[in-house]
């Protein structure tokens, strides 16, 4: 490439992507930076922000409700993201087969996905109400007599998570499209050599789909450490505080209890945690993951 | 060909006929199964949506409505500003599809065509902004727009997605490196600028993955709850998620589950109609661009 074709390039480049880079700056990179300033600051959002050094991480470090913020959502993360991740992959290994109603079956397992948000916090709360909720009924069916499921600091978090697995269909969704791209002359020649079902999932198609698995992975933990809605439609937090989610937290630190410099100490520690538990999983997954051509994306 | 379906069709010496396999049997029954459990919450979201005030309160749940309440559907509407909402929420998705679809291709159609200086510095800080959680930045983000006058307005819901979002613009980049160089030679020789080459060339072969990104904005802006209770006041600005969660707020001493119902299913029409449509699109989207 010589100097001018390398200058229209840069060019045309920058011009194409510069509304991201203006966004960026923004609505990003602005953002991040005043917050950290405010992190050191106490700040009601109305009146100047006032400096006070670390005291908001020190405060943090010693408030019950963080602590309790923080158990909530890694116990939350830790279960409901690599169980929704298993249900996809074999939801999606069940219907990458040719098998009868295949088409009804990936509808229809993809279609609750499509309930998300509120609604699908609204129809969960009905049932999971003692009373008159399906789910007791359900279990009414097998002679079990079901909890308060919300209404119970023991139960109201894992009712949260079975509800997560609800929506594993778009998970299974990726993992199809990933299924179709490994290579049936590999399976052929692997099933040719003698190697059993187990073996060749273990030795092709996880490898091949690794790289599904992992973006799904990061993704997951991602969202997961920001679950919001359900907390505030559902549970208020509670009952005594058993779905204190991180974030519900921060939203009420800054806009109930108007402490901007406090909820952006937590709003750090977010991200900081979020780019560790980041970092170590692309570190740990190097070894694991497989791209064509041993190139990277 | 399938994986289970390669490796269950070991020739088999004792029956020459085609035989039901086992682990086909066991798939289908598990699906069976699970399909149920999955669709039967759905089940009730539209047979609850249909039931009268008193049978929405009964235990055990009636599968079907007694009577059906066919006029929960218009009752919704005076309840709540439920039209209003709904508006709200359709004009705000709808403008954030066309900024995400405008300035992701652009941008995405920049990273993917041109190898200029900074290509990859810039294109790793992208992929890096995906892992940013939105309440890391949602502070100064309010006082910005404080500062601007735009609370209690629908701009700091459409206005930032007309600035590209990281994850459609990387799966656009994805799908718009795969169009082959010889395309845009053509055009070029054709005295083409880059501009219309990335309007008459590339977008309409982008199809499917247009369809995507749009599926994908839509659903993110339309069930976004954080954002819009942050963001609007007045209650005549609501968009559907912030009125609906507002029906579970303590002023009802029983929720009216059956009312409820109705607003979910109404919620879903739109998803479930975009879906219908671009389905295809949709799938093939996901294929072409191998989120991977």
């Amino acid at each position: 490439m010589n100097l001018r074709e390398s200058r229209r390039q840069t060019f045309y480049m920058y011009m194409f992507i510069s509304p991201w880079i203006i966004g960026f700056l923004v609505f990003a990179l602005y953002p991040i930076l005043s917050s950290l300033y405010f992190s050191f600051t106490d700040y009601d959002i109305i009146h100047p922000p006032r400096f006070i050094g670390l005291a908001n991480y020190t405060e943090m470090f010693h408030n019950d409700l963080f602590w309790k913020s923080v158990t909530v959502t890694l116990r939350y993360t830790f279960i409901s993201v690599p169980v929704q991740l298993l249900l996809a992959l074999g939801f999606a290994l069940l219907l990458h087969q040719t098998i009868p109603l295949r088409g009804f079956f990936r509808t229809a397992m993809y279609f609750p996905s499509m309930v998300s948000g509120v609604a699908m916090s609204l129809l969960w709360y009905w049932i999971f109400n003692p009373q008159i909720g399906l789910f007791n009924y359900i279990l009414s069916w097998f002679g079990i007599q079901g909890p308060a499921w919300l209404m119970n600091p023991d139960t109201a978090l894992y009712a949260l998570i079975i509800m997560t697995f609800w929506t594993a269909g778009s998970g299974m969704i990726l993992f199809l499209a990933g299924l179709q791209s490994v290579p049936a002359s590999l399976i052929e020649a692997a099933n040719l050599d003698g190697a059993g079902r187990f073996r060749i999932f273990l030795n092709i198609t996880l490898p091949m789909i690794s790289p599904v698995l992992l973006f799904q992975l990061i993704m997951g933990l991602i969202d997961s450490f920001q679950v919001f809605t359900q907390a505030f439609v559902m549970t208020q937090g509670g009952p005594n505080y058993s779905t204190w989610f991180y974030v519900y937290n921060l939203y009420t630190s800054a806009f109930k209890e108007y402490r901007a410099g406090y909820s952006s100490a937590l709003a750090w520690v977010l991200l900081v945690v979020v780019m560790l538990f980041t970092a170590i999983i692309m570190k740990l997954s190097k070894r694991y993951v497989h791209y064509e051509g041993g190139g990277h994306k | 060909m399938s994986i289970l379906k390669a490796t269950g069709s070991r020739p088999s010496l004792s029956r020459p006929r085609p035989k039901v396999e086992p682990v086909k049997v066991f798939s289908f029954i598990t699906l069976v199964v699970t399909t149920f459990l999955m669709l039967l919450p759905l089940f009730f979201m539209v047979s609850t949506s249909l039931k009268s005030k008193r049978e929405m309160l009964k235990f055990p749940p009636t599968f079907l409505p007694e009577s059906w309440q066919w006029s929960n559907y218009k009752d919704i509407f005076d309840t709540l500003q439920f039209g209003t909402m709904y508006m709200n929420s359709l004009i705000i998705a709808g403008l954030s599809v066309f900024g995400t679809l405008l300035s992701s291709a652009l941008v995405a159609y920049g990273f993917a065509r041109y190898r200029g200086k900074g290509n990859q510095f810039w294109f790793i800080l992208l992929l890096s902004t995906m892992m940013l959680p939105y309440p890391a930045i949602m502070i100064p983000q309010f006082v910005l727009f404080s500062k601007m006058n735009w609370i209690d307005t629908f701009l700091p819901l459409i206005v930032p997605a007309f600035f590209g979002s990281a994850y459609n613009i990387f799966l656009l980049r994805q799908f718009f490196t795969t169009l082959p160089d010889e395309l845009f030679d053509a055009g070029r020789i054709d005295g083409c600028g880059e501009l219309r080459m990335w309007r008459t060339i590339a977008l309409p072969l982008s199809g499917p993955a247009l369809a995507t990104v749009a599926i994908f904005a839509f659903i993110y802006s339309w069930n976004d709850l954080l954002t819009p209770v942050l963001y609007l006041s007045s209650s005549e600005k609501f968009t559907l998620p912030v009125g609906m969660a507002s029906l579970t707020s303590s002023r009802f001493r029983i929720p009216p589950w059956h009312l409820l119902m109705v607003a979910s299913v109404l919620a879903m029409v739109p998803i479930v109609t975009l879906f219908a449509v671009a389905q295809k699109q949709f799938v093939e989207g996901i294929v072409l661009t191998g989120i991977k």
